[in-house]
């Protein structure tokens, strides 16, 4: 979708991925993230117009999780706020929604997923269709499965390109002081690992990740102010397709491929991307999708296959790429977040440095 | 920001259990009214928008992705929402921010509830570590927030048994209402059990499964619809912490804001003179005449007084829940939305036996959490 109005992003902060995050509740585990993009844009927190988060009551296992998180913002004097039940990655699309209306100028958008409080493969499964699917107990490793071994029987992959993509994801993700898998491996030698669920090894699916991260966005002048070189968002969009799995070619992403179309991907030449595939095989599938060239820098960061904490990976994919577009190291960047089994719903974020 | 218009609105029957469909089909019920009402298909909205109350009710994570499919949402945009009770109101004020924004001609926003697969007392009673465990549903929270109300208003006791007697009366003029009770009286009500003093059981909403839905659309979209149309004037929403030292959980200073904030964008300098008729989301009797105040409708400690003078009820001075409100149908997820469906209906004249003459202006209403997150619009016949 075209923007009504210019909206960039002018901070990111995000908390170190871990295995199990003990210490901290939610609210702890936000605080300093909160504080550190606010301190980056310059801004106190009576100054944000409009909050919005995502998280999900099922990853951390009651109801109502995202109300306690709002201590985190200190909301008193109260806020305009909301939040969605996804990723935050939708949560910045609904903010960037309200600040098209022209009449706040700055929004705060935090995510947050302890995914080490369930079996996140568990409960994912949760997800699917209460009546024919979820209770033959399929889990999400088990579905990635499925999508993998249709895609190399339809020939467009091999398990050494699975398998190239998980020593790239780990070989940059040596740079990415919040990744939680890092390191230098060789194709051959993960190749050598037993399946988890054939035709995907370990290294094939991501890691068990708690952590948070906070997003600021700001419009015009406002953006300006606040940082040297805001990451324009150009272009943004969103689409879902149908549930049942064998409803869809799971080796493609028509979701994606027509988000980034309308985002504008194509429409000049693309220097990062950070693409939300929490397993190897739809790296693949994304990058066709999206219609990457080899050229681009694609997921410098590690990815979802370095750290992917559930409802915040997709939104730490747009901090990723904006902040490039941030730092000078990328002038044009694309950022993608995916939800639901087997790439049902996509995002597709396109960012720029000034024009 | 782009004009935007309510042309279609539905909702199911509903019922303490809906056995005879799944969620899809319920959520269906809904969908299929309010296309009818803006004669659409599915193929003519652009976007959905999905809110409901904890995915613990249904057990069902994220159950927008499996009812894209029912939801007609396949390669197009559908987001999910949840601001606990007020959700139903913020679902649909993102879908009037997809049309203001000038992205989509024509938005579906859709809320439900099917709490006949859960076990509601238990899923709102959540256990977080450090606090007291007090949280013994809705009505544990809320009870002594009504008690608070008594003492400092010093309103009589029978203002809660007035409320409830009235929204049962209204609700038998809604064919759409889960309790008909065609014996309601305040005997009945007094007599009934005392579940959170002073909160008897006929003070207290049910749990019921239901969905609603409306079309939203772009002014050009709705000069092409065939029915009435119910202009969207402003939306507000606010959010406070559910605890913090010297919070007024009896009179919210976020209901406070939000509805002061909406006012000013529609326009409103005296509400109660301005507003023909009002949805408020009374799920425990006594929540009217604390919301009165909180809305600006009468001075502090002073909204009992509007119920005990009849103002509220239909043929008063001001209409509240002329539907029959949450204390006759409480799908919580939809909740918010149906108050908000109901305030439209009320101004396009489409409300049946509970449509209140000439209502021109109207107010939907939705809170949640803590008494802590408040969603508003006011909608009328004509645009501002």
């Amino acid at each position: 979708m075209k923007p009504t109005r210019e909206v960039a992003i002018v901070a990111f902060a995000q908390s170190p991925s871990v295995r199990r995050e003990w210490a901290r509740d939610d609210v702890e585990l936000l605080l300093p993230v909160i504080q550190e993009a606010l301190s980056q844009a310059g801004l106190s927190k009576e100054e944000v117009g409009f909050t919005a988060s995502g998280s999900s009551d099922f990853v951390t296992g009651l109801p109502f999780s995202f109300v306690l998180a709002l201590d985190a913002v200190g909301a008193s004097p109260p806020i305009e706020e909301t939040h969605v039940e996804m990723d935050g990655a939708w949560a910045l699309y609904e903010a960037w929604v309200r600040l098209s209306l022209g009449d706040v100028d700055t929004a705060l958008v935090y995510a947050f997923g302890r995914s080490s409080l369930g079996e996140p493969r568990d409960v994912l499964g949760m997800q699917l269709d209460p009546y024919y699917v979820a209770p033959l107990a399929p889990d999400a490793i088990s579905l990635a499965a499925l999508q993998a071994r249709a895609l190399l029987d339809s020939g467009r992959a091999t398990e050494r390109a699975f398998a190239e993509v998980a020593a790239r994801s780990r070989r940059n993700a040596k740079a990415n002081p919040n990744a939680q898998r890092s390191g230098d491996f060789l194709p051959e030698a993960l190749l050598d690992a037993p399946y988890l669920v054939a035709p995907l090894r370990r290294h094939d699916c991501p890691p068990i990740s708690d952590g948070a991260v906070a997003v600021m966005l700001a419009a015009g002048e406002k953006a300006r102010a606040a940082t040297a070189r805001p990451a324009w968002i150009r272009g943004i969009d969103h689409r879902i397709e149908p549930h049942g799995l064998g409803m869809r070619d799971l080796t493609r992403s028509p979701s994606t491929a027509l988000a980034a179309a309308n985002a504008g991907v194509g429409q000049g030449r693309v220097d990062v991307a950070e693409v939300h595939a929490p397993f190897s095989h739809q790296e693949l599938i994304l990058r066709e999708a999206l219609g990457l060239s080899g050229e681009v820098d694609l997921n410098p960061s590690g990815g979802a296959l370095a750290a992917n904490p559930l409802m915040s990976a997709g939104l730490i994919r747009i901090g990723e790429a904006a902040r490039r577009v941030m730092a000078g190291s990328a002038r044009r960047a694309v950022a993608h977040a995916t939800s639901g089994p087997c790439l049902q719903q996509n995002l597709v974020c396109v960012l720029e440095a000034a024009p | 920001m782009k004009p935007c218009a309510v042309i279609g609105v539905g909702q199911s029957r509903h019922a303490s259990r809906r056995d005879d469909v799944s969620l899809a089909g319920l959520v269906r019920e809904a969908v299929d009214r309010a296309l009818s009402d803006a004669a659409l298909t599915l193929e003519d909205i652009d976007a959905v928008v999905l809110g409901k109350a904890p995915d613990t009710f249904e057990g069902v994570m994220m159950p927008e992705l499996y009812l894209a499919d029912c939801l007609g949402a396949g390669s197009k945009p559908l987001l999910r929402v949840h601001t606990a009770g007020s959700v139903g109101g913020s679902t649909a004020i993102m879908a009037v921010n997809l049309i203001r924004a000038g992205l989509h001609s024509r938005v579906l926003a859709v809320a439900f509830e099917k709490q006949s697969e859960s076990e509601a007392m238990w899923a709102l009673s959540p256990k977080y570590p450090f606090q007291p465990p007090l949280l013994a549903g809705a009505g544990g929270y809320f009870a002594p927030l009504v008690r608070a109300y008594i003492r400092r208003s010093g309103a009589p006791p029978d203002i809660g048994v007035r409320v409830a007697v009235k929204d049962r009366k209204h609700a038998l003029l809604n064919p759409y209402a889960h309790l008909h009770l065609p014996d309601i009286s305040t005997e009945a009500v007094t007599n009934s059990a005392m579940l959170w003093d002073p909160l008897r059981y006929l003070e207290t909403c049910p749990s019921s499964d239901g969905a609603c839905a409306m079309v939203l659309s772009s002014e050009e979209a709705a000069r092409r619809a065939p029915g009435p149309i119910a202009w969207v004037r402003a939306t507000a929403m606010r959010s406070e912490p559910t605890m913090f030292a010297g919070r007024d959980q009896v009179n919210p200073q976020a209901g406070r804001d939000c509805a002061a904030a909406l006012y000013k964008l529609a326009g409103i300098t005296s509400p109660r003179r301005d507003i023909d008729v009002a949805e408020l989301y009374v799920p425990f009797s006594w929540f009217e005449p604390m919301w009165l105040e909180n809305l600006g409708f009468a001075e502090p400690n002073e909204g009992w007084r509007m119920t005990a003078e009849g103002a509220t009820a239909l043929g008063g001075a001001l209409p509240i829940n002329p539907s029959g409100g949450v204390l006759s149908t409480n799908p919580i997820g939809a909740s918010g939305m149906l108050r908000f469906a109901e305030a439209a209906l009320q101004v396009r004249g489409l409300a049946g036996a509970h449509q209140v003459d000439g209502a021109k202006v109207a107010l939907g209403h939705a809170y949640g959490g803590g008494s802590q997150f408040f969603s508003m619009w006011i909608v009328a016949r004509q645009q501002l």
